[in-house]
């Protein structure tokens, strides 16, 4: 019983970190459709925002929730100006450059704190699910998930911005003859996007710890959770991180974690090759 | 009673809640010519598409020679000798005129008799001059006479043609519609077409087209005359 | 030797181009050894196995318009499958052998799932790269005395050490030294170079080339593009598992970092850089990619992933068509005689990376 709760327990926390990997991604991709290869690493540079902050003394908290993601959103921000834009619409081109930018902030980042990982302490302790002890802080990854999730579906449903960047989405040529600015869009939009990677970045740097080359553990994780996921941003990404996040939980549980890993990718690239649009290119279309 | 070449039955294509087409029923005989005609949007590329398994139709069947090819892949009916001139130009930019025509000769045919085809379909479509160029670099109505060249070199049964005579000058609209005549001598066609005036050229039955469905289904001067058809182009409803 | 009797103005050199690269190739072949030693000849040994790989990358990318994002998992592949056969037979022929065949049935495998499966082809890219990932996962954790292939321990994340080197097929005592490996990995390069414009010539080769131009014209014209996407990614896969077999010969060691991310993003900057659409353009980006790879690690003023990272996008945003089309513009611009339409090459190149 305990350790139905337990795995349960993990299951959720296991989902969490997918869908918290997985939302800044899906926003860039469900808006722009470009897949930005560089998510990995402003996931890497919010940890380093965190670690920078905590090693100054600013509490951790503030550390991850706001500092993380405020300047990597502002580093996306960068980015879109001086590169994504110029890309629009060639996909294959995107990819390569940011695949490129990923190598650079990698290579940036090793050349100024070099390559040895750097830990940040998780903050809270651990509570017990009857026999057995669990992390507090994988309480602490669901709740930043689950309000990431409902903070941007709120944003999307009940904030104007939300509506213009919904409408952006749908038909940028409509938006823009209404008024609406598409680069201006695509540029919060991609800011946005950084900020969420950056979030998650911090919220997890106790865990994975924080080096240069930590994203790459991410990158193919969200990819193929935002490609599984389909159109729909929010519900797209919950939805697969459910079942991909349960796949992995479970299987690491049966066997060992590097198989519960592998056992996430191949069952997401064995559903694209099923449901090729995601999980709401087929079910639930007309969701956010 | 032979097997007519091209059977169509209660083919139905929805996309969403639009049916595109609707509960067309069409029949071709081997080596008839039949123009197709109706306002944008009626549904006539759709149709196309779903003739040549671009589309796999909501309902409906299609027949090729009594084989049913409904949703079968493009390449397949393809093979069953079905070429398509798309509305849209679907040609190979980046390979010459004389390179592109022979990928469609040279499936399943010995290299001379391949070069055979290219020569002869080239002379045929006046392109022999300018084989060497880069399609991609053509005008056009040349690029347009490319495609043709290259449908007709696959040497198929049925040939469809999706706009053939747009952007044309007025000398290689009757440049077509001589070409077309002659093609008709051993091989069946559907025509698109907007102009009427070519229609009239080349035309013995024309079917018309209006918001997915048959209108009518006459000789050509009897549908150019009717007031209905006339009414479905300038944007009212026929009854 | 059959001559072309159509002219062919286009993007490649034409015969004569092909034949002066050849022999290029064999002057190199035969002179590097005059010209330097035997730490001077393993140093460009790897560049001639690397350059084998980008071959494989560019084949399948510029001619197929296929973008894989995981080509380093054939190059492990090829290279785990020589290490293991070699170690577990007395003649390394067979080991050979099994470092081509291993990746091509993977890659048939995989290319049957994709291809046939009707995913787009950015979607590709994605699930090739997933691929890769998964193979340096597997692979990474077979650490332990009870992870090993007949005689051949995977080794984990240390990989496998003291392959043994390459022997003349039939007489397995007689193992190449440095400059026997160097004729080996140069004669494959030449070989597979004239392998791959051998099959660019034939009807295969024009349809596939014809499918990424337009793929609904070529199915419309009654190709099946499934079947010849497949045939191209496996053809790619043996290329690939013959480099994988020099690379590791050429350290007498293979180690999962063979399928890390860097690998696979390392050879599509070789393609971009050499040129998108030609065979000599992925060669010649390899050798220059990894020559400053050399000349970069050996300072310490810039990173090497900075490096490449800048490289990379400063080629996407400013250069697309990569540094062989230009060589080649500016040849035939000191050529007037030849007639021949230059932006066609920019058009294929764009038409590839698309």
């Amino acid at each position: 019983m305990d350790l139905i709760g337990l795995v349960g327990f993990n299951v959720l926390v296991g989902i969490g970190t997918i869908a918290l990997i997985t939302v800044g991604l899906g926003v860039i991709y469900g808006m722009m459709k470009i897949i930005n290869l560089a998510h990995g690493e402003f996931m890497m540079l919010g940890a380093y925002a965190t670690y920078v902050s905590t090693s100054h003394g600013i509490n951790i908290w503030i550390a991850m929730i706001i500092i993380a993601p405020l300047f990597v959103g502002l580093v996306g921000l960068v980015v879109e100006r001086c590169l994504i834009r110029f890309l629009y619409g060639r996909m294959i081109d995107t990819m390569l450059a940011t695949w490129g930018l990923s190598l650079g902030l990698i290579g940036l980042m090793t050349s100024i704190f070099g390559n040895d990982p750097r830990g940040v302490a998780t903050p809270v302790g651990s509570f017990s699910i009857g026999h057995y002890a669990a992390s507090l802080y994988g309480v602490v990854i669901i709740v930043v998930a689950l309000l990431s999730l409902a903070g941007l579906y709120a944003m999307l449903r009940f904030t104007r911005y939300g509506l213009i960047v919904r409408a952006t989405m749908q038909n940028a040529n409509m938006a823009a003859a209404l008024g609406v600015a598409p680069p201006t869009i695509y540029m919060s939009t991609f800011a946005l996007g950084a900020a969420l990677a950056g979030l998650a970045g911090g919220i997890l740097a106790p865990i994975s710890g924080v080096s240069p080359v930590m994203g790459s553990a991410f990158i193919a994780k969200a990819f193929i959770t935002v490609l599984g996921g389909g159109a729909a941003i929010v519900t797209g990404t919950s939805l697969a991180s459910a079942l991909f996040g349960f796949i992995n939980i479970i299987v690491s549980f049966k066997s060992t974690p590097v198989i519960g890993e592998v056992a996430l990718l191949v069952a997401a690239v064995v559903m694209i090759r099923i449901l090729p649009q995601g999980i709401t290119g087929r079910f639930l279309r007309r969701s956010l | 009673m032979s097997v007519p070449l091209l059977e169509a039955r209660n083919v139905t294509m929805r996309f969403g809640g639009v049916a595109a087409v609707q509960d067309v029923n069409l029949v071709l005989g081997e080596v008839e010519l039949r123009c197709l005609i109706g306002p944008n949007g009626a549904g006539k590329s759709t149709f196309f598409k779903i003739l040549t398994g671009q589309l796999k139709p909501t309902e409906g069947v299609v027949l090729f020679r009594g084989q049913d090819i409904t949703g079968s892949h493009p390449h397949v009916i393809a093979r069953l000798g079905v070429g398509i001139k798309t509305q849209v130009p679907n040609v190979f930019n980046g390979l010459t005129v004389r390179e592109g025509i022979g990928i469609a000769a040279g499936r399943k045919k010995s290299l001379r008799r391949a070069r055979q085809i290219v020569e002869e379909t080239m002379e045929l479509l006046q392109l022999t001059a300018i084989a060497d160029r880069m399609v991609g670099q053509l005008a056009h109505g040349q690029r347009q006479w490319v495609e043709i060249a290259s449908v007709l070199a696959q040497e198929p049964d049925l040939i469809l043609l999706d706009e053939p005579a747009a952007g044309m000058t007025h000398e290689e609209v009757l440049r077509t519609a001589d070409l077309i005549r002659e093609i008709n001598k051993k091989q069946a066609l559907v025509v698109v077409e907007h102009d009427m005036q070519f229609i009239r050229m080349i035309g013995k039955t024309v079917t018309v087209f209006n918001r997915g469905k048959i209108l009518i289904e006459n000789q050509v001067d009897a549908v150019l005359a009717d007031p209905g058809v006339r009414d479905v182009y300038l944007g009212k409803q026929a009854h | 030797m059959k001559l072309k009797t159509l002219p062919r103005p286009r993007q490649d050199a034409g015969w004569g181009g092909a034949i002066a690269t050849v022999v290029g190739g064999l002057v190199i072949l035969f002179g590097m050894p005059m010209v330097t030693g035997t730490f001077g000849l393993l140093q460009v040994t790897v560049f001639a196995a690397l350059a084998i790989f980008a071959l494989a990358q560019g084949f399948i990318w510029g001619f197929g318009g296929i973008l894989c994002f995981g080509q380093s998992a054939f190059l492990g592949l090829g290279g785990y499958a020589y290490a293991i056969g070699a170690m577990n037979m007395t003649d390394t022929t067979g080991a050979v052998a099994l470092a081509v065949i291993v990746p091509m049935i993977f890659a048939a495998g995989l290319g049957y799932f994709m291809f046939y499966g009707r995913i787009s082809d950015a979607y590709i890219g994605v699930i090739t790269l997933t691929v890769t990932i998964i193979l340096f996962n597997l692979i990474n954790s077979t650490s332990g005395d009870i992870y090993h292939i007949g005689a051949a321990p995977l080794g984990g994340f240390n990989g496998i050490p003291s392959v043994p080197p390459l022997n003349i097929p039939g007489n397995p005592d007689d193992q190449l030294d440095p400059t026997g490996l160097w004729y080996c990995a140069m004669g494959a390069l030449i070989l597979c170079y004239i392998l791959l414009k051998w099959v660019l010539a034939t009807r295969f080769g024009r349809v596939v080339v014809a499918i990424r131009e337009n793929e609904t014209r070529a199915q419309l014209l009654g190709y099946d593009p499934r079947l010849f996407k497949l045939l191209t990614f496996v053809i790619g896969a043996g290329i690939s598992g013959v480099a994988g077999c020099l690379y590791t010969n050429w350290g007498a060691f293979i180690s999962p970092t063979v399928f890390s991310l860097t690998m696979s993003a390392q050879v599509i900057i070789y393609v971009l850089v050499g040129g998108l659409g030609t065979l000599i353009g992925p060669i010649l980006g390899a050798v220059a990619i990894q020559y400053l790879i050399t000349l970069a690690g050996g300072q310490h003023v810039i990173d090497p992933n900075l490096m490449l990272g800048i490289v990379l996008v400063a080629f996407v945003l400013l250069v697309p068509q990569g540094v062989a089309p230009v060589i080649r513009g500016s040849v035939r611009r000191l050529m007037p005689s030849r007639s021949v339409a230059t932006p066609a090459q920019a058009e294929v190149s764009q038409g590839a990376s698309q």
